[in-house]
């Protein structure tokens, strides 16, 4: 597992997302190949400013083994002021997040593989 | 292309199967098959079989061979595929046995999806959570709740869909399954329960979400020449499509609604040369409540945001006009990941061919809808007597 996420650090930490100069939507995901342009595609990266505002959300409370410390914990789907869509962890009082709220991005701990393992980094999201 | 009819159907019980093997499971759903379609294990020309994850709940890959082998078909070296597709993987499999009969290929050709999800039991939320996106949206902390879930916020706050309209379909669901023998949880529960259970993923609840269970199921399918040998009452495929969209919900234009269904459908029905309007009776992914509302509307059952009004007025109890899930659907009967798709082609069978038992409908024709993960691939298939 440990390879993919660390091969996409740069875009995890920092919310380095790709741009299609063809056309100028953002991807976040990073792709590689615009859908809209395809082979017309001209991607560069360009980083995000990390604020956006959520469109829906949920509380969990049946996480992942590498999530139960977490729980209850705040997913949400938030679009950024560029334009992509992510789903990501929303760091706040569960009965706080509200559809429209303006959040910014925040470098967090994520998970852990087990007592002994790897502890995962991610960008989460803070209210505004 | 050919017309395609099955001629056989089987299905193991579905539930935690703790006495039985994968190779249990799936030898007893294979025998039925071949029994209620009076052939022998011989006359079979290839296997398709439906299966998620053999690689992650039981470390075996390469589940075609071995079905094959324990199926008592090795030494007739027909080729056997397995299919994947998250939990659409079934569907799948129906749609690649279709198009093996329908092209001419082949004759008689087996479809089965199976998937023993108890060996490993603290694993098969995460196991089941790899048809969505594992890398940016699981890791980011989405479950497969979590995202319906989010589907589920944004129907509710758009169309007015409510927690009790999400129950009521907990409710038929489980009150469907207690006239099926094969199902998983023969027992009626009451809106009450449903609404006071634990939440999962906020707005959804433990009776919002199916259970993760073992099953398999087989289907039969052969040429119309050769079904009429068979059988006085085949059942014909009479549409098989199937659609993909993005992975990762975030990545979707309208998150109250599944384009793979929507655009599955469209074709499936003009396939078909029908509408949805000529549907008597439906099997639809009810992986968690809200999908089968979403359901309604994709299929066309419902219009856009007016799904929850059909389980209100009661048109998809199994007295009503559109019986959906008679079977119980993935919450009652069970979702065996793998083996839902096909399960369901079972049960649509057995509707249209009149041998429902109990929970019998009034149908000439019946849909299926299997969904692989959040909907990035959706298979629809219209069965006709």
């Amino acid at each position: 597992m440990l390879p993919r996420f660390w091969r996409k650090i740069k875009h995890r930490y920092n919310l380095i997302a790709t741009k299609c100069e063809n056309c100028g939507t953002y991807y976040y995901p990073p792709r590689n190949l615009c859908p809209k342009c395809r082979r017309k595609s001209r991607i560069v990266e360009v980083k995000l400013s990390g604020k956006g505002e959520v469109l829906s959300y949920s509380v969990v409370h049946e996480a992942p083994e590498n999530m139960k410390d977490q729980k209850p914990y705040v997913v949400a789907m938030i679009k950024l002021d560029e334009g992509p869509v992510i789903t990501s962890q929303l760091v706040c009082d569960c009965k706080e997040v509200r559809r429209g709220m303006r959040v910014k991005a925040a470098f967090r701990r994520c998970g852990e593989e087990g007592d002994a393992g790897i502890i995962y980094y991610c960008t989460k999201f803070v209210p505004e | 292309m050919r017309r395609v009819a099955v001629i056989g159907v089987g299905q193991s019980k579905f539930g935690e199967l703790w006495d039985a093997s994968f190779r249990d499971i799936v030898l007893s759903a294979g025998i039925e098959a071949i029994e209620d379609a009076g052939l022998e294990g011989r006359e079979i020309e290839a296997l398709y079989v439906g299966n998620m994850s053999g690689g992650r709940f039981l470390s075996q890959e390469h589940i075609a061979a071995l079905i094959a082998d324990y199926a008592g078909l090795a030494e007739l070296h027909i080729p056997c595929t397995r299919v994947e597709g998250a939990d659409a993987s079934g569907g799948l499999a129906l749609r690649q046995a279709y198009l093996a009969v329908a092209s001419g290929l082949h004759d008689i050709v087996i479809a089965a999806g199976a998937e023993k999800v108890t060996d490993i039991v603290d694993k098969a939320m995460e196991i089941l959570a790899s048809g969505v996106d594992r890398e940016w949206e699981v890791f980011n902390g989405a479950t497969l709740a979590s995202l319906f879930a989010m589907m589920a916020r944004l129907h509710m706050d758009m169309y007015g869909t409510r927690a009790e309209d999400l129950a009521m379909v907990s409710v038929k669901n489980h009150r469907n399954a207690v006239k099926n023998p094969k199902a998983q949880f023969r027992r009626e529960i009451s809106i009450d329960v449903a609404l006071n259970s634990p939440y999962v993923a906020e707005p959804l609840r433990m009776f919002d979400c199916a259970p993760i269970s073992d099953g398999a199921a087989a289907v039969i399918l052969a040429s119309e020449e050769v079904a009429r040998k068979y059988t006085d009452t085949p059942v014909f495929i009479s549409a098989s499509s199937q659609a993909t969209d993005y992975i990762a919900l975030s990545s979707r234009k309208d998150f109250t609604r599944m384009d793979a269904v929507v655009f599955a459908a469209r074709e499936a029905y003009r396939k078909a040369g029908i509408g949805a309007r000529d549907i008597d009776v439906a099997e639809v992914h009810d992986s968690f409540t809200i999908a089968e509302i979403m359901a309604y509307e994709d299929l066309g059952f419902a219009e856009k945001g007016k799904g929850a009004e059909l389980i209100r007025e009661g048109v998809t109890e199994i007295d009503g006009d559109l019986p959906v899930n008679t079977s119980g659907g993935l919450k009652a009967c069970g979702h065996a990941a793998g083996a839902t798709g096909i399960r369901q082609a079972v049960e649509i069978t057995l509707q249209l061919r009149g041998d429902a038992g109990e929970r019998q409908v009034d149908a000439e024709r019946g849909l299926a809808l299997n969904i692989g993960g959040t909907g990035a691939t959706a298979v629809v298939t219209i069965f006709s007597r």
